[in-house]
């Protein structure tokens, strides 16, 4: 399989023949930033899709099959029909922070979203505290929310502003946690140092049961910071219409509504590369043919397909549990998630000291 | 050999001020474009805050319940925690038994923390 970053840094030896360098890195820098605005903006509408088709086959319904074949081109007159509502200026909300959350919402899902690896030379930043930034740039989006909540000047948005702040900083620890436990079996923090330690079997396999309790833990949390499936009392929408943006429209609630969808799959994605090996194939120690077959199969597809995968089972969760009250959400974070990850923190030193991982 | 770098350059925080304009490029461009598309009417119950179809009545910006104040207060705590378990968690095993001892003391004292909310009730919704 070969590497992406081959050909990447041969288009970027080409430029550099013809042109100064700032002037090639700029337009490497342009192309990058319009592939993720390209790649963030598809992944979305995939999403809602996804979304809505699932729902719909877990309450035996077809789902949108009207637009285009099966459809597909759905989500693309949503998102249009989105473009074309009118953006109300209100005449009671703090202007400026209004106007200000969205930017926020945004700016920490794709921030997180450039830190995922989506295969082989295919990252956009790889610090060398990869997984702590994520986690440092997708805590923004508590921000934006307070803010939208705050500044709409509505007592829905305040009431769901603010239990979105308590559920998310919550369970914030929980993933916090379980990160670090899988930090402490990967003994670094590069997302690509994290995947390179999982090529020859994948964390969930090799640090077996803390790791299956942190990947539990982490999905739960994940659900909760994503405001999904049972913990979505922020919108609850029979109690609060929309819950803190219930005062935006058109393409300004569309900026929520798309960071929360590449939230789920940013969620999932960090789930795959923690516990599932990111982008590396599915190998098994001394079994050399499976392995190389496995290799056949490109990395990308291997990182969506698990994030896919993950995303099923949170938007199954969706479906499944009913909405919990806000008491019991943060008894269920604090009173059991966290002491349970404590233990659990503990329980994987404990088994790399002894040496008790694969 | 696992490279990441995307078109060679190493400079992680040019491509982090990529992604931040790109974040921003994103909503101005998407807001630029419904208002240019977008129809424009008046209307003078438009700009008035969605409430069941009748005027606000009282304070929006309210005081609120002091419940949230309180984990927000706890969740400062541990995730200062976090924060510091995360650079003995990438040395675990080259700091060894005396790594070990420090963090563990730091550990307990965080229990502690959490134990004492606990026995007062601060994890309570009241």
């Amino acid at each position: 399989m070969q590497s992406l970053s081959v050909n990447t840094v041969w288009v970027n030896e080409w430029l550099t023949q013809y042109m100064p360098s700032w002037l090639a890195t700029t337009i490497e820098c342009v192309v990058v930033g319009v592939g993720i605005l390209l790649v963030y903006a598809l992944l979305a509408l995939f999403y809602i899709y996804y979304e809505r088709k699932l729902c719909a086959a877990f309450q035996c319904r077809l789902g949108p099959n009207r637009v285009g074949p099966m459809g597909l081109l759905q989500s693309f007159a949503d998102m249009f029909k989105m473009l074309i509502k009118e953006i109300i200026t209100l005449n009671h909300v703090d202007q400026f922070l209004y106007a200000l959350a969205p930017y926020l919402v945004i700016i920490a899902s794709v921030l997180a979203f450039a830190v995922l690896p989506w295969g082989d030379g295919l990252q956009i930043i790889d610090f060398n505290i990869g997984i702590f930034f994520l986690i440092a740039v997708s805590s923004i989006g508590v921000l934006g929310i307070l803010l939208a909540g705050w500044s709409s000047n509505n007592k829905y948005t305040l009431i769901g502003s603010l239990r979105a702040g308590a559920q998310m900083v919550s369970y914030e620890l929980s993933i916090g946690l379980s990160v670090i436990t899988m930090v402490c079996l990967a003994g670094t923090m590069t997302v690509g140092g994290i995947v390179a330690e999982q090529s020859d079997l994948w964390f969930i396999f090799k640090g077996h049961v803390p790791a299956i309790i942190a990947f539990v833990i982490y999905m739960i949390a994940g659900t909760a910071e994503t405001n999904r499936g049972p913990f979505d009392l922020p919108e609850a929408e029979s109690e609060l219409t929309a819950g803190y943006h219930t005062e935006y429209s058109g393409m300004h609630f569309g900026f929520y509504y798309l960071a929360e969808y590449l939230n789920l799959f940013i969620v999932s994605g960090v789930a795959a590369l923690l516990f599932f090996g990111g982008w590396m194939p599915f190998h098994i120690p001394g079994w050399e043919t499976f392995n190389n077959i496995m290799d056949f199969i490109p990395g990308t597809i291997w990182f969506l397909g698990k994030a896919f995968v993950l995303s099923f089972v949170i938007i199954w969760f969706k479906w499944t549990f009913p909405r919990l009250r806000i008491d019991q959400l943060l008894a269920l974070e604090w009173k059991y998630l966290l002491p349970i990850n404590l233990v659990n923190l503990v329980l994987m030193v404990l088994i790399i000291i002894f040496g008790w991982h694969f | 050999m696992i490279s990441s770098a995307i078109f060679g350059i190493g400079n992680n925080g040019l491509m982090a001020i990529t992604a931040l304009l790109t974040g921003i490029g994103l909503v101005f461009l998407a807001l630029w474009i419904a208002k240019l598309i977008s129809p424009r009417s008046y209307n003078l119950q438009k700009g008035e805050a969605y409430e069941c179809g009748i005027p606000t009545r009282g304070e929006s910006m309210a005081q609120f319940k002091i419940g949230y104040y309180l984990f927000a207060i706890l969740f400062l705590m541990f995730d200062v925690e976090t924060v510091f378990l995360f650079p003995w968690a990438v040395r675990m095993r080259e700091l060894g038994v005396d790594g070990l001892i420090s963090i563990a003391v730091f550990f307990g004292i965080l229990v502690l923390g959490l134990v004492y909310a606990w026995r007062k009730g601060a994890l309570e919704w009241k």
